[in-house]
């Protein structure tokens, strides 16, 4: 059961297509967006990420930009899930970047090198890589809304990071995995903020509420929109995929809508 | 149509009038604009090299995409990129928009001596340099005399994000007033910007082509893909409207498919083309939501309350509660203990019991007497 339910989110993330026989780490390249909102949280598909991103490559590398959560909020969590997060640490595969007090100066006008300060710091720790880890690395950052906060509030400043964070993408292939509060920009005076976002994504994760509200064994409903890119050409094919997951102790399980009383 | 946008964009600027400018405009409810910029860089791209455009050359101003993805595109698309003859050159503000990769080296806007076709650009919030360095490369690349050639920016919406809708609504007029600039194609994603600011940049244009889906959205919202049925997912709507010299207005449709070797167009097909202007306005539902010629006639047929009939005859209220003697509706049982008494004006009414909760299935209306 815990197999198969591994397998509906990974599917649709496209772990176990024809491309991960051509790539260990099927997310290169690729911008994963996150949207979740107060009544759902989505924080459990970071961590299945996360997870994911250790067991699939010996030499992945995962860079964790923490706006929202110490690290051993992260620790707890992963432990629960079968990860050892600090072990990871030491074999210099997983690097922690303790965002939390990060607040850029206001000088009068924007200060961009308050998140440029942060990419910089990004780069250093991927030049210090070595070579064998350098290959898959995976950019997490948690969350979007939290940096937005940390850059005093300007969404420019926030989108212009995403776009370096992204260029990682198409220059040297790695991910980008990064979570955003859809409901507190879906009504207001930038709603363009999150779209923004959302044209940059590659695969859009939707973590929503049941429509008809809360439930025992039911604890949200999934959309997963994988666009398929020739990246030259543009969108070649779009995969949607929807489903319902319960988060339990030490796993979350993925199920089809219907196939669980 | 498709063709034609191109051939308007490969015929270029007449002696003495502004350039041809394209603006493609899509939206997350169908995010194709770039899949049909695309689709337009190649075929103008493969005119230059065949020299049957007015246009000598490409300048691509990448700012969503990198510039190695438009070499691959173009090579993959059969252009040849490396001919001897320089006819394309591509300005990154892309890789680093802002200056803040290796700042300490403060390398500043460069043109990579060993790589002909690219230069770096790192100040994009500085339309009018931009606007400089755009003509200044272009010159480079067609020469001094009076070639042309075209500019392709990738994403006006990176633009106007990054700098005023004033400051973008100039460069392309100056872009189009340059004599030098044979057309100018552009993206756009509408939903990403006020109406105003769509506009602005519609009215510099002379053509605009919108990417749409087939059926647009009830809500208006920003929703990806909006209600697009699984197999509509990667096909919709191209709609051109193109300006004429003589102020006359074109407007044409088409249909779009999405493939993995790229866009298609193909004429509206017969099994929409027949509705196709209602199409928009009637959402397709399972259920019928015309009238059939029986139903019109009742339909007229039909007393409306309050209303004159103009046939001699005293005029009866429609009393809902009396239309529905035959059909016992059961939301409003008739509650013994009411009277009502409509001749001297007085109403008296009497509860069966007191103790009775004023529940839904009464209805308060009961006593009005109108």
């Amino acid at each position: 059961m815990e197999q198969q339910g591994l397998d509906l989110m990974d599917q649709a993330l496209g772990f176990h297509s024809n491309k991960a026989q051509q790539q260990p780490w099927p997310l290169c390249g690729r911008f994963v967006l996150v949207e979740d909102c107060v009544d759902t949280s989505g924080a459990f598909v970071l961590h299945h990420i996360l997870k994911r991103s250790f067991t699939s490559h010996p030499s992945s590398a995962v860079i964790f930009l923490a706006f929202a959560n110490p690290i051993n909020h992260y620790d707890r969590v992963l432990r629960k899930l079968g990860c050892n997060l600090a072990s990871q640490r030491d074999t210099g595969r997983f690097f922690f970047l303790d965002m939390l007090m990060l607040q850029c100066p206001v000088e009068g006008e924007p200060n961009h090198d308050g998140l440029a300060a942060v990419f910089e710091k990004i780069e250093r720790v991927i030049n210090e890589l070595s070579p064998e880890n350098k290959k898959f690395v995976t950019v997490i950052v948690d969350d979007i809304s939290c940096l937005e906060l940390a850059a005093n509030g300007s969404s420019n400043d926030v989108l212009d990071f995403l776009h370096y964070c992204y260029t990682l993408t198409s220059e040297n292939g790695y991910a980008l995995v990064a979570l955003n509060h859809q409901d507190i920009y879906s009504d207001g005076e930038r709603p363009a903020f999150k779209l923004e976002i959302e044209y940059l994504a590659d695969i859009l994760v939707k973590v929503d509420p049941l429509a008809t509200g809360l439930a025992k064994d039911v604890h949200g409903q999934v959309m997963v929109l994988n666009k398929e890119t020739q990246k030259q050409h543009g969108i070649s094919s779009i995969k949607v995929n929807n489903f319902h997951f319960k988060i339990k102790e030490n796993n979350t399980e993925y199920f089809y809508a219907g196939t669980r009383t | 149509m498709a063709e034609s946008v191109c051939r308007s964009l490969r015929d270029g600027a007449l002696e003495g009038e502004l350039a041809p400018t394209l603006t493609i405009k899509d939206s997350l409810a169908s995010p194709f604009g770039f899949n049909v910029f695309s689709h337009i860089l190649v075929q103008l791209s493969s005119q230059i090299v065949a020299g049957k455009s007015q246009s000598q050359g490409i300048m691509i101003v990448a700012l969503s995409r990198s510039p190695s993805s438009y070499i691959d595109l173009l090579k993959t698309s059969g252009v040849d990129v490396e001919s001897s003859k320089k006819w394309i050159h591509i300005l990154d503000c892309y890789t680093d928009p802002l200056g803040w990769k290796d700042k300490r080296r403060k390398s500043g806007d460069i043109t990579d001596p060993s790589n002909q076709i690219l230069s770096s650009y790192k100040t994009v919030k500085d339309v009018n340099k931009l606007f400089s360095v755009i003509c200044d490369l272009g010159r480079g690349l067609v020469g001094e005399s009076k070639s042309r050639f075209c500019v392709a920016i990738d994403s006006l919406s990176e633009l106007l994000r990054h700098s005023s809708v004033q400051s973008v609504a100039s460069l392309l007029s100056n872009l189009r007033s340059h004599e030098q600039i044979s057309c100018i194609f552009g993206l756009l994603h509408s939903d990403l910007h006020e109406e105003r600011a769509v506009a602005v940049v519609e009215y510099t244009s002379s053509m605009v082509a919108s990417v749409d889906p087939f059926h647009h959205s009830v809500d208006g919202q920003g929703s990806y893909l909006g209600n697009s049925s699984r197999q509509n997912l990667t096909k919709g709507k191209f709609n051109v409207r193109c300006k004429r010299r003589n102020g006359r207005v074109r407007v044409t449709c088409e249909e779009f498919r999405v493939e993995p070797s790229g866009i298609s167009f193909a004429p509206v097909s017969s099994v929409d083309g027949a509705a196709v202007a209602v199409a928009g306005l009637i959402p397709k539902v399972q259920f019928n939501l015309q009238l059939s010629e029986k139903e019109r006639v009742d339909r007229s047929r039909v007393v409306l309350p309050f209303e004159h009939q103009g046939n001699g005859k005293p005029i009866q209220i429609y009393d809902g509660r009396r239309s529905l003697e035959d059909s016992k509706n059961e939301a409003t049982p008739i509650s013994g203990g009411k009277k009502e008494d409509s001749g001297r004006g007085e109403i008296i009414y009497y509860r069966d019991s007191d103790d009775e909760m004023l529940d839904s299935d009464e209805d308060p209306d009961d006593d009005l007497d109108i």
